[in-house]
């Protein structure tokens, strides 16, 4: 009781102060300068947040000073760099750390870092990703401040939105094409759980069920046949994703995206498990089309991530799902040939599609109990 | 100006002003490079002291286990307070990151739910912050401190009837006083004033003991309510307050406020002139300088300038109320103070957050905000005479 009253007077005085309204958050002031290939930086860090980050001030004595700052130069640019890049994901643009200064800002001295940007070739879009202190102190922002020909953005860069894209040159149609075609392609292929899914469904395609009382695999006589169980599989899981990754896309349906997780990784682990007691065998195209409607929403998200230009959505949207088609036919280029020259082995049969698909169950069920009751078990 | 136009053309000003305040955030003198290596380039505060060692301590013990609850929430209890003494935001921060394995469950245990409401709120994030309590309240009605600060949040937020509920429920769990008190703040804030400066003062004398911070907490709502009534006890109130011994923010800033009502900004100098750290101070300052003409209010104008500016620049909304009083009050603004009102208005529902609208409303003649206080006044039968003359409803002395 005692203790409970201390805790509450605390809390009485609790609201007696202004909430957060002395002093000031911490940000960071990163501007960019585009010229072509070049991008000149300046990147402003508050030196109370690098000190809590790195401990500039060595001996202790609450002051920091230029000598204790000089020390950790490299120090500095190593630990910054490291949690900005700019441009794509897949290459960012290499910088050099040309000088580092010292500036006087409202609430205290900040160190600059002063870079240089070389990019591969004239960015027409220029994604900046940021995530500086958001592990220690997850109210930091990053304000990005870009000039490009006169003109000048502005971006805040926070835990909840760690990339923004500036759209430096107007893109053609068929350039905004080939972008949403990159990321639909890219997104099948990082996406282990479509391509889990995906697989599941295509291991029996080059066996058959025995009518014998075993009910072992068979491999499947001939390559015409495992062709085609594999189309109309691919077919199906294509028809519908695209079906549901439309309307939610045109913004028809929309559905909370936990449950579209969790119920992508609960088509996973059964998938799988239909390889080990199968139940559908002929028509597992039936599996791909129902699950298929589910995985479509979760493209969807990926989509609207990415920011739907309301000017080609209907670009974007089939540029997206053409992505994912090539995607998926560059898998299924690499598995066909390979399941049908393996099929008769039993590497194939049993450790390939019994092994390998408890392997793909355990996977999901991780993932299912993760999504279901936002746990973090491992990463993925 | 109130219905703001189209969502598009909203969007649009809103990219455009954002730029320009990062330009103007950004707005660094000039980098330079020291000469000497002893020159002192920052200092950072308290680092001598007992707390900051135990600061230190706690920090250690978390890291080498961040999934360990108990120092996880130990840790985050202490940057929290660290945040109300230094009044530095930065320690919210480090707080949320110390409950960052539990930052996103819903369903987190009970000591992270109230440390999470604790710096939700701090941030103007009130529902999220209730929501947080209601669910700590459901696993325990009885948890006295969720119903206490659920009771506030709410008063904050205008919600007056789901407020007294939670105080009702605090009969019989924790002594009558803070039962008694979480009654009074709302009764002053909807037609019980007298009723409730009474409670107060009944309740406060009636508790054998109290601690310093209570007793800064009750003098100076009694202060503000008899402020509000235009009752001269009310210096008695922030007096005793300030003379409890507890460095407290809040009831400078309400003192101050107080002071100019009174024609008296020339008190408010040396009551402030040390506190420019915090921008709620450094705005009354900077009002009782301009009413005195003092030539230091240029300065004081300026800093606030950037300072708003930065805040505005990475997307806060918490100084808003401050922002609205700062545009109309020391720069003559109306219109960008009325909007900042409204703003504000859709957040937070104390009464400073009525007045800085009534002002703004009446000094840019709109009379749809003005009808938003008219209503107010209305609907919850709040007493504030100044406010009420400001825009001609009922209840302006005669």
């Amino acid at each position: 009781m005692k203790r409970g009253l201390v805790l509450l007077a605390a809390l009485l005085g609790a609201f007696l102060l202004p909430p957060a309204d002395a002093h000031k958050p911490s940000d960071s002031y990163l501007t960019l300068k585009v010229d072509g290939e070049k991008i000149d930086g300046q990147w402003d860090i508050a030196l109370r947040d690098i000190d809590y980050a790195l401990s500039l001030d060595v001996n202790q004595d609450g002051d920091i000073t230029w000598g204790e700052v000089r020390a950790k130069h490299a120090e500095i640019a190593a630990y910054a760099l490291a949690r900005r890049r700019l441009g794509p994901a897949g290459a960012p643009c290499p910088t050099r750390v040309d000088d580092q200064l010292i500036d006087n800002h409202s609430d205290g001295a900040y160190a600059v870092l002063r870079f240089t940007a070389t990019c591969a070739a004239a960015p027409k879009t220029l994604a900046v990703g940021y995530r500086l202190f958001f592990d220690l102190d997850p109210q930091h922002r990053g304000l990005i401040r870009l000039e490009y020909q006169g003109t000048t953005r502005a971006g805040i860069l926070s835990i909840e939105n760690r990339e923004q894209k500036f759209t430096l040159a107007e893109l053609s149609k068929w350039e905004q094409f080939v972008d949403y075609v990159n990321e639909g392609v890219w997104h099948i292929w990082t996406g282990f759980d479509h391509v889990l899914f995906l697989l599941s469904l295509l291991l029996p395609a080059v066996l058959v069920r025995s009518e014998s009382p075993g009910r072992r695999w068979q491999p499947a006589a001939s390559f015409r046949a495992a062709f085609w169980d594999v189309v109309r599989v691919v077919t199906a899981f294509t028809l519908a994703h695209s079906i549901t990754l439309s309307l939610a896309a045109l913004g028809v349906v929309s559905l909370p995206s936990r449950w579209v997780e969790s119920a992508i990784a609960l088509s996973v682990v059964l998938a799988a498990l239909n390889n080990i007691r199968p139940v559908v065998y002929d028509k597992r195209w039936v599996i791909a089309f129902c699950f298929g409607l589910i995985h479509g929403f979760g493209f969807a998200s990926v989509l609207a991530d990415l920011g739907l230009p309301q000017e080609s959505l209907l670009i974007a949207l089939v540029a997206f799902n053409v992505g994912v088609e090539l995607g998926q036919l560059v898998i299924v280029g690499v598995f066909l040939p390979v399941a049908y020259a393996l099929r008769t082995t039993g590497v194939y049969q049993r450790l390939l599609v019994v092994y390998g698909s408890a392997a793909i169950v355990l996977v999901a069920s991780v993932w299912l109990i993760q999504r279901a009751f936002n746990l973090r078990l491992i990463g993925g | 100006m109130l219905n703001g136009g189209d969502g598009r053309g909203m969007a649009w000003r809103f990219t455009a002003g954002v730029a320009t305040l990062v330009v103007a955030a950004g707005a660094w003198a000039a980098p330079f490079r020291p000469t000497d290596d002893a020159q002192v380039l920052e200092r950072l505060p308290g680092r001598s002291t007992p707390q900051f060692s135990r600061l230190k301590s706690l920090q250690a013990a978390a890291a080498q286990t961040p999934n360990d609850l108990g120092r996880a929430t130990a840790l985050a209890s202490a940057y929290i307070r660290e945040s109300r003494v230094d009044g530095d935001p930065r320690f919210l921060g480090y707080a949320q990151a110390a409950l960052a394995p539990w930052w996103k469950d819903p369903a987190a245990p009970t000591a992270v739910l109230m440390l999470r409401a604790t710096i939700l709120q701090s941030v103007h994030q009130f529902d999220p912050a209730v929501a947080d309590l209601d669910r700590v309240s459901q696993r325990d009605p009885k948890n006295a401190q969720a119903l206490l600060t659920r009771a506030t949040l709410l008063t904050v937020q205008g919600k007056y009837a789901a407020a007294r509920a939670d105080c009702d429920k605090l009969h019989g769990l924790v002594s009558e006083f803070y039962a008694a008190a979480c009654v009074a703040a709302i009764d002053s804030v909807t037609g019980s004033a007298r009723t409730a400066y009474e409670a107060l003062g009944r309740a406060s004398a009636g508790t054998a003991r109290t601690d310093g911070a209570t007793r800064v907490w009750v003098e100076t709502l009694m202060g503000e309510i008899a402020h509000r009534r235009d009752d001269p006890v009310a210096e008695r109130h922030f007096r005793a307050a300030l003379d409890a011994g507890e460095r407290d923010l809040y009831l400078l800033g309400a003192y101050a406020d107080w002071l100019l009502d009174q024609g008296r900004a020339s008190e408010v100098i040396p009551l402030l002139q040390n506190e420019t750290r915090s921008d709620p101070l450094l705005l009354r300052l900077a009002l009782a300088q301009k009413a005195l003409q003092r030539p230091e209010a240029a300065a004081s104008i300026d800093a606030l300038r950037t300072r708003f500016d930065a805040s505005r620049a990475r997307g806060d909304t918490v100084h808003q109320r401050e922002n609205a009083r700062f545009e109309l009050g020391l720069r003559g603004d109306a219109p960008s103070a009325l909007a900042l009102a409204l703003a504000n208005w859709k957040v937070q529902r104390e009464p400073a957050d009525l007045r800085i609208l009534a002002e703004a409303a009446t000094a840019a003649g709109d009379a749809a905000a003005i009808g938003i206080v008219k209503q107010w006044l209305a609907d919850t039968r709040f007493e504030y005479p100044a406010v009420a003359a400001l825009v001609g409803g009922k209840g302006a002395p005669k």
